[in-house]
């Protein structure tokens, strides 16, 4: 952003910011619809308890992986939550230390889409293990039987990946946190709310050698997420890449997937940030600014994904290897073309409206790219499970995946369980950051009275 | 003789009021200062001669115990029962690179947080500038320089008109 051209109208005062967003929490404004929001998100939740209780019982039989399609839908829908979760770190933590100012509006909730897609993410490779009950083997304790976990496979890499990675984003959130709740807690009149934000405040009071600890840790934190969040990713691709299935093995793997990543998890910050602007009446806050540089990057970051489906053809065709030109041609003309193709046409197709400035600063169209963009990348991580395993070397092995009601309701399971513990979010803390929001407006001020 | 308070606390308007306050104090030879702001204010730290905090030293320490750690029990495992899969190498430091890495980030981002929070004396339930009337606006949009009691040169009276005289919109007394 350039010193004329501020990002947040600078006619608001910070005590209007600070009443404006404690009071979402305090005096939450949109009862009505949130308990609609909540119900829906409830059944959605209520499926995956039945889901996984069927699960449980009767074992992944019930999904429609086979032999030679072992990882469908668990897998897909891991990479795909765990893919949306990175976005928020990288708002928060790379623009943090960039020092992109219109973070400042969307970190907040960001981060908190993290925290839970991770958790959806997370919830898949115990459900996919067949026998749940036993996921504590893959930690290093010592077993009656003598036995360690095998750490030089991608298979318990992951699981020290993906709880650091949940770790971390919960405590990078919850530092982040501790001067909004403290806010809230000086501006809550209730009995009920004095007591909470009391206690999770942690009795925080603004002090100025508390500050400048807090600034070291959470920046020092951020400068340690960033890296963090390519190396989660990239461990999930050599989950892929590690092994010898044609259209997996292969270098572009770790770069493919981490930029995958944030474009689909852009595309959900995006869709995030308008139905919470207009649900909460936050325009002043997250402006059409806002919206204009999300549109940006989500353009950046698609156009890169876009040149790693390039690279990933021009991979197999290099490599002249038949069993890569095989599946090659598998995904572009198999029967699982359709995956390939939707994920082309969701991917990049509306994409490409974002050049244009009037696209990217209405709330509505970037909505419905950023959902088109969503159903892409969930097309394409499908795609990359199933069109490399359904035909691998040998033709007796060959099958097909088709996904079972079992599949589909634990996929959409999974999406009450990123919605429920979101909504009530949104319900008890505050969705932006209001000490931040407050400083760069007053930064703003102070360059404007500078000229 | 009513007890001893725990101090002055002067409510500023704006951060170059708070600051201009600040260094005000320092110079009249107040010690004993303390400054809560709604943000981190840049250039606090120096008026009120705070040192340079520890927290990223923290980190880095723990980050090498976290590295260190995930090494030396990724070595350790394949000592104690090595695998032999298909004749590679049973300390394979490329292999050990993820886990290695992961812990290295997770025990620096949590030794930092957790130092931050113990360096700060938080978590606490109560602390004497709450019972403050005025002190609630310190998370709004007040800046808020408070004179300890333990200053030598700490005086009801005399400190409550040096902060009004530096621009204070309200001075208030926090009991002890």
């Amino acid at each position: 952003m350039s010193d004329r051209n501020d990002i947040l109208p600078t006619r608001q005062t910070m005590a209007g910011i600070a009443d404006q967003l404690t009071g979402i929490p305090l005096h939450f404004p949109a009862e009505r619809r949130w308990v609609i929001a909540m119900a829906f998100a409830s059944a959605l939740l209520l499926l995956l308890m039945i889901s996984m209780t069927e699960l449980f019982t009767r074992g992944v039989g019930i999904w429609g992986i086979n032999i030679p399609v072992n990882w469908a839908f668990a897998i897909h829908n891991y990479v795909w939550w765990l893919g949306i979760g990175h976005a928020g770190t990288l708002i928060s933590a790379l623009l943090l230390l960039t020092g992109s100012e219109w973070r400042n509006s969307l970190n907040r909730f960001a981060e908190t889409m993290t925290l839970f897609a991770v958790v959806c993410a997370g919830i898949y490779p115990i459900l996919h293990l067949g026998r749940p009950w036993y996921v504590y083997w893959m930690f290093p304790y010592p077993a009656t039987m003598g036995v360690w976990p095998q750490f030089r496979s991608p298979l318990e890499w992951d699981i020290w990946a993906v709880l650091t990675y949940l770790t971390v984003s919960l405590v990078f959130w919850y530092t982040g946190l501790i001067p909004d709740l403290a806010a809230a807690r000086d501006r809550a009149t209730k009995r009920g709310w004095q007591i909470f934000f009391g206690i999770t405040s942690l009795g925080w009071r603004g002090a100025a050698i508390h500050w400048l600890r807090w600034s070291q840790a959470y920046r020092v934190t951020a400068a340690l997420a960033v890296p963090l969040v390519v190396s989660v990713h990239s461990e999930v691709s050599l989950l892929f890449a590690s092994g010898q299935i044609p259209g997996w093995h292969s270098t572009i793997f770790p770069p493919y997937f981490v930029l995958g990543a944030a474009f689909s998890g852009f595309a959900v910050v995006a869709i995030i940030a308008v139905a919470l602007r207009s649900w909460f009446g936050l325009r002043n806050l997250v402006t059409d600014d806002h919206l204009d540089v999300l549109g940006k990057v989500l353009l950046a970051t698609g156009l890169m994904t876009g040149y790693g489906y390039v690279f990933e053809v021009f991979d197999a065709l290099y490599s002249g290897e038949a069993h890569e030109m095989r599946t090659l041609l598998d995904r572009v003309a198999g029967v699982y073309a359709w995956t390939y193709w939707g994920a082309v046409l969701f991917n990049f197709v509306p994409l490409q409206a974002l050049w244009w400035r009037g696209v990217r600063r209405s709330g509505w169209a970037l909505l419905l790219i950023s959902i088109s963009v969503a159903v892409g990348m969930w097309l394409e991580r499908d795609m990359i499970l199933v069109t490399s395993l359904y035909r691998d070397f040998l033709v007796s092995s060959w099958s097909k995946f088709t996904p079972t009601f079992w599949d589909w309701s634990t996929y959409l399971g999974t999406i009450g369980l990123f919605l429920v513990p979101f909504l009530i979010a949104i319900r008890i803390i505050p969705m932006i950051s209001i000490f931040e929001t407050k400083e760069l407006l007053h930064e703003e001020k102070e360059k404007g009275h500078h000229g | 003789m009513a007890e001893r308070a725990y101090g002055m606390l002067g409510e500023f308007e704006s951060s170059e009021a708070l600051l201009a306050a600040a260094r005000q104090a320092r110079a009249a030879g107040y010690r004993e200062l303390d400054a809560f702001t709604p943000f981190p204010v840049e250039g606090l730290a120096r008026i009120l001669k705070i040192q340079r905090p520890t927290i990223s030293l923290v980190g880095l320490i723990s980050a090498f115990a976290g590295g260190g750690t995930a090494l030396l029990m990724q070595v350790f495992v394949n000592y104690d029962y090595p695998l032999n899969v298909g004749g590679r190498p049973v300390y394979a430091l490329s292999a050990f690179a993820v886990v290695t890495f992961e812990l290295t980030i997770l025990f620096s981002a949590v030794a930092m947080v957790v130092a931050m929070l113990w360096q700060n004396g938080l978590p606490r339930l109560n602390h004497p500038i709450f019972a403050a009337a005025r002190f609630h606006l310190a998370s709004k949009d007040r800046f808020i320089l408070c004179v300890k009691s333990e200053d030598p040169m700490f005086d009801e009276q005399e400190t409550a008109v040096f902060l009004a005289g530096a621009g204070a919109a309200s001075v208030e007394r926090v009991p002890p």
